[in-house]
This record gives C-alpha cells, structure tokens and sequence, in this order.
C-alpha cells in the first residue's frame, strides 16, 4: 500500500485494488490524507480545522439523536427538551454535549478565523478558499441560531423575535419579509416547524461546503507560520503519520477542555432565562444572545439607527468576503509584518471588547465604548489594511521553510 | 434553442413559487385575526394585555392628565409626527380619547415595552419604555427616544359598543 513520493499507489489487497480501479476512493485518501506534501513547519494553530471538522461531526451526530427525541410544537417543545434532559437514557449527555458543542465548535472556529487573518492564509492563491470558509462561518450562525430557538424558552423566543425583526429594517418590503420568516404575525408555532426542519438541513449544507473548502485547500495546499510556499520535498512532510497524529493530538487537547464543560459547567455558557418556557407576552428585562455572537450584536446596538444597525452587523461579515482584496501587502504571514502584527492583535482585543458591550446593557459608558470599538473594527478592515500594506517595510523573508526551520534549531 | 431556453427558465421561475409562498402565513393563522374586548372593568389609571395575532395588544385607559400631555406635543418634537387625536380615533371616525389601544412591540426590534404594568417602568416620557435597547414612547405611545423608528403601532379598532371594543 504504501507508495514513495507522488507515485500511484498500489494495493496489494486484491479486494481494495478491484474496487479502487472502478471507484478510486482509495487512491483519493492515499494522496489527499496520507501522501499529501503539508508543510513541516505547522505549530498549534493549524490543528483547528481538524478540531472543526470534528466539532462539526459531533453536533451533526448528537443532533440526530437529539432529534428524535425532540417536538417541535410551541406547547410541548420545552417539555421535551427538559423530558431529554431528566428521563430519555443518556440524554442529558447528548444534550449537554450539544449545546456546549455549539459553543466549543465556535472556539475551535474563531481561532482557525484568526490563524487565517494572522498568517495571511487569505492571500493568493487561497482566496476562494477564504470565501468558502466564510460561508461556512454564515451558515453556521445560522444553524446556531435556529438551533438556539428549538428549546422554545425564554431567550430562544425573544432572540428569534429579536433577531427576526432585523429584516424589518428593510425599506418597503421589511414586514412582508418578516411575516414570511414567521409564516405569521408573530413568532409562533410555524416559525418553530421550519426553524427545526431548517437547522436540521443546514448542518448538510456546511458538510457540502467543507467539503468544496477541503478540495480548494488542496490545489495549491495549506499555507503555514512563515507564509511562503514549499519549494520542494525538503520544506514538506507527508500529511500521514505526521499530521494525523499531531491533528489527533490536538482533537484530544481540545476534548479535555470540552468534557470540563460538558460534565461539570454544563449550563455555564448558557442563559438562565432560557430554563423560563416562552412567554410572548413578557420579554425578558435583558435579552443576550449566545456569547458567539456579541460582538455582531454590540455592533447592532451600537449604530442609533435601525437599519444603519442592521447594515453595520451584517457588513462586519461582509468585509470579511473582501479581505483577500483589502490587505495589500504581499506578505502573508504577520511574522513578518513587523506593524501589522501588533494591529491584528489589536483586532482582537477590540473584538474581545465588542463582545463584553454586547454582554452588557447599552446604558452608560458601554455606549460610546461599542462606538468607538465598532469605529475600529471598519477602520481596522477598510483603512488601516489597504493603506498598511503599501507603507509598511516587511522583514526579509527566510529562502525556503527547512532552511528557516533548520536555523532556528541551531541558533 | 432560446425559445426552449425561456420556456426552461420561465418554468424553474413558475415552480420556485410555490415552494417560496408555501412559507407565507397559512389561512388558519389569517383567520386568528380578529378579537373582542369588554373595557368595562378597566379604570382610569389601568392598562391591560391582550393577545391578538400572537402579539399583544395594550389597551390603556389614560387619566386626564396622560390626555393633556400627549396633546400637548408638538409634531415637531417627534421622530415619527402623529396627533394624539389620530392615535385614538376607531374605525368609525369615532374620537375616545380615553382609550389608547396599541400593538405592544417595540417597533425597533420587537420587544415587549414595559409599563402596562403597575409598578413597571414607564421612561422619561410616562408612557412606555422598551428594555432590550432602550426606546422610550410617550403616553401616545409615540417614540420619543432611542432606536425604535415609529410609533408603536396602533392597530385596527372599532368600538362596537361603548364598552367593547373589537380589534382587527
């Protein structure tokens, strides 16, 4: 089976070769996960997609589960998931893992986000591979979101009602489309039906555009710390052994932060309001969404104008489609951009803080704080990097990847 | 080729729109859209909560006082200008201006205001005051401060008789 360098495989196995030369999955995986040339410089960063990748087979697997035991029906939806939680064998874990997946695949996301941004994996000839990615990162606020309103509690309502309404800022047709979303006047009974059958699809849809981001990745492969290409075998170790053990490694670093949650602070991430079943006629004195999304609702808050709201949250996302084209400078990785690295951290630190103005009521100094924060955060993707990239004087890069890797171990 | 190309086009089109109106709200959920309400036991001061169309509806009998200040208001003040006599005017052009009937969400993004209640917080305004993100609404229940763009929304109301009012 094992084959050198580039060479087809061949399989000794007589029933793996007949199926090979009429279907040639095996082939697939012998040269897209075993022989596959990966750079040999990866460090930690680079085990969030694999930790994404798992996160995302968890929720899909636990949701199906989770699925037959759950109604969606305004009047038994609560009882149901409290039913999963205290009777159904097991269910409480299933539950538990869930629910803190949802949060623990959005870590495992933003990170894989910012070691994109920070090493300049954005950059040619990966932009679609971006893109994908982005998309992928929509689609699973999306099914968050939906998913977030199954428990039919109180935060799941007024978050649905909440978030729901964003589209009435739409001039003219805002509540014609609203009232669409809803099938109704109100959030009610049919928006659960669809919110379910919906959250239920969509965890396909990310499958199928992981899927088209894992084959991007590989046409040109994956970028790694220093930013520059392989230039030949002595910069490039096979994928397998090499990183499906340090993937591994990384999976089960990442599950023993995981299962502290899950057994022991299950709630902990949650909203207690959320255990108040819906009432549509109470709103809770203080309505937050799940902590992924804070820093996109304390931009919401932050805009005093409905729609300019509306615009700015959605463009947060929106600017992030454009990266590949708003950084100017050719060098990928912020080891070398001696300005800009401290910028990115700055980034996050301002992202850090849009989440606590999201946390907090928009009263007193969190106001001009979300402001001045949500300022930055444009000014960060639309002036600073466009303008960055063309005066910043980038340190010189390194010949090839073994010969910096070499060097290091040396000096 | 591009006859059958139209035709091909035309159809996806023509078939896409089921599926799309399929989401609208069904004729069980239209048909919810009509209430009554005896406004006999409310007095001077109170509010009540109703439920109408999933949402709820306020129905506020105001003191002479709450009646003379959201008359006196200038248009001008106001992000959304309406008179307080066009708020509280039915569907037969009758005027009661004791009785404010509203639909009870923010018109930002959808919350329930508070002081319906006794005891709740009313805003700087002394009519109504939203949580989620702070708009304030008068005792019009027109906006007054904050994000919320319009007035709370004054639905469709006839007074059937002088102490039943129907909405819808």
């Amino acid at each position: 089976m094992a084959s050198p360098h580039g060479a087809p495989p061949v399989f000794n196995n007589k029933v793996i070769a007949w199926i090979d030369h009429r279907l040639p999955i095996f082939s697939y995986i012998e040269k897209e996960y075993h022989t596959f040339p990966t750079p040999r410089n990866f460090n930690y960063f680079w085990n969030f997609g694999a930790i994404a990748t798992v996160m995302l087979v968890l929720m899909i697997a636990t949701g199906i589960v989770l699925a037959t035991n759950y109604t969606p029906h305004v009047l038994m939806a609560f009882d149901s998931v409290e039913r999963i939680d205290r009777d159904v064998p097991q269910g409480w874990l299933i539950r538990d893992l869930h629910m803190n997946g949802a949060s623990f695949f959005f870590i495992a996301v933003y990170v894989h986000i910012f070691r994109g941004m920070y090493y300049g994996s954005y950059k040619a000839p990966r932009e679609l591979l971006w893109i994908l990615g982005v998309v992928i990162f929509l689609l699973m606020m999306a099914t968050a979101f939906m998913g977030y309103v199954l428990p039919w509690g109180q935060m799941s309502f007024w978050g649905a009602t909440v978030i729901t309404n964003l589209f009435s800022a739409i001039p003219v047709v805002g509540q014609s489309v609203v009232d669409w979303l809803w099938g109704g006047f109100s959030v009610d009974n049919p928006t659960l039906n669809r919110f379910f059958a919906l959250h239920y699809l969509l965890p396909f849809v990310i499958v199928g555009v992981v899927g088209l981001h894992v084959v991007a990745l590989h046409v040109h492969g994956s970028n790694n710390p220093l930013g520059i290409d392989p230039k030949g075998p002595q910069d490039t170790v096979p994928f397998h052994p090499y990183y499906t053990m340090k993937d591994g490694f990384g999976v089960i670093a990442f599950m023993v932060v995981f299962a502290v949650f899950v057994f022991f602070l299950p709630d902990y991430m949650g909203h207690p309001d959320n255990y108040i079943p819906a009432n549509p006629l109470v709103t809770p004195a203080h309505i937050v969404p799940e902590w992924y999304f804070l820093p996109f609702y304390a931009i919401l808050r932050a805009v005093p104008d409905k729609l300019g709201g509306v615009l700015g949250m959605f463009g947060a996302i929106a600017v992030l489609f454009l990266l590949p084209w708003l950084d100017t400078s050719r060098v990928r990785s912020c080891t070398f951009r001696p300005i800009y690295k401290w910028f990115m951290l700055v980034l996050v630190a301002d992202v850090v803080i849009l989440g606590f103005c999201g946390a907090n009521p928009p009263e007193g100094f969190w106001v001009p704080l979300s402001r001045v924060a949500t300022l930055y955060y444009f000014f960060h993707f639309i002036i600073l990097l466009p303008i960055l990239g063309k005066i910043e004087r980038p340190l010189p890069l390194p010949s090839s990847i073994a010969d910096a890797v070499l060097k290091k171990k040396v000096g | 080729m591009v006859a059958t190309g139209s035709l091909a086009a035309i159809g996806a089109v023509a078939t896409a729109w089921p599926f799309i109106n399929n989401l609208n709200p069904a004729a069980d959920t239209l048909a919810l859209s009509t209430i009554e309400v005896n406004v006999a036991p409310i007095a001077v001061g109170q509010a009540v909560t109703v439920k109408w169309r999933g949402k709820p509806v306020f129905i506020r009998h105001r003191t002479p006082d709450e009646i003379a200040k959201a008359k006196a208001v200038k248009l001008s003040e106001l992000p959304d200008p309406e008179t307080d006599a066009a708020r509280v005017t039915d569907a037969n052009k009758k005027v009661r201006p004791e009785w404010l009937v509203l639909v009870g969400v923010c018109t930002h993004l959808g919350c329930v205001p508070l002081g319906n209640k006794s005891g709740d917080q009313r805003g700087e305004f002394g009519g109504w005051f939203c949580p989620c993100h702070g708009s304030a609404y008068d005792t019009s229940g027109r906006i007054r401060k904050g994000p919320a763009p319009k007035n709370l929304e004054v639905p469709q109301f006839v007074f059937a008789t002088d102490t039943l009012v129907r909405i819808g």
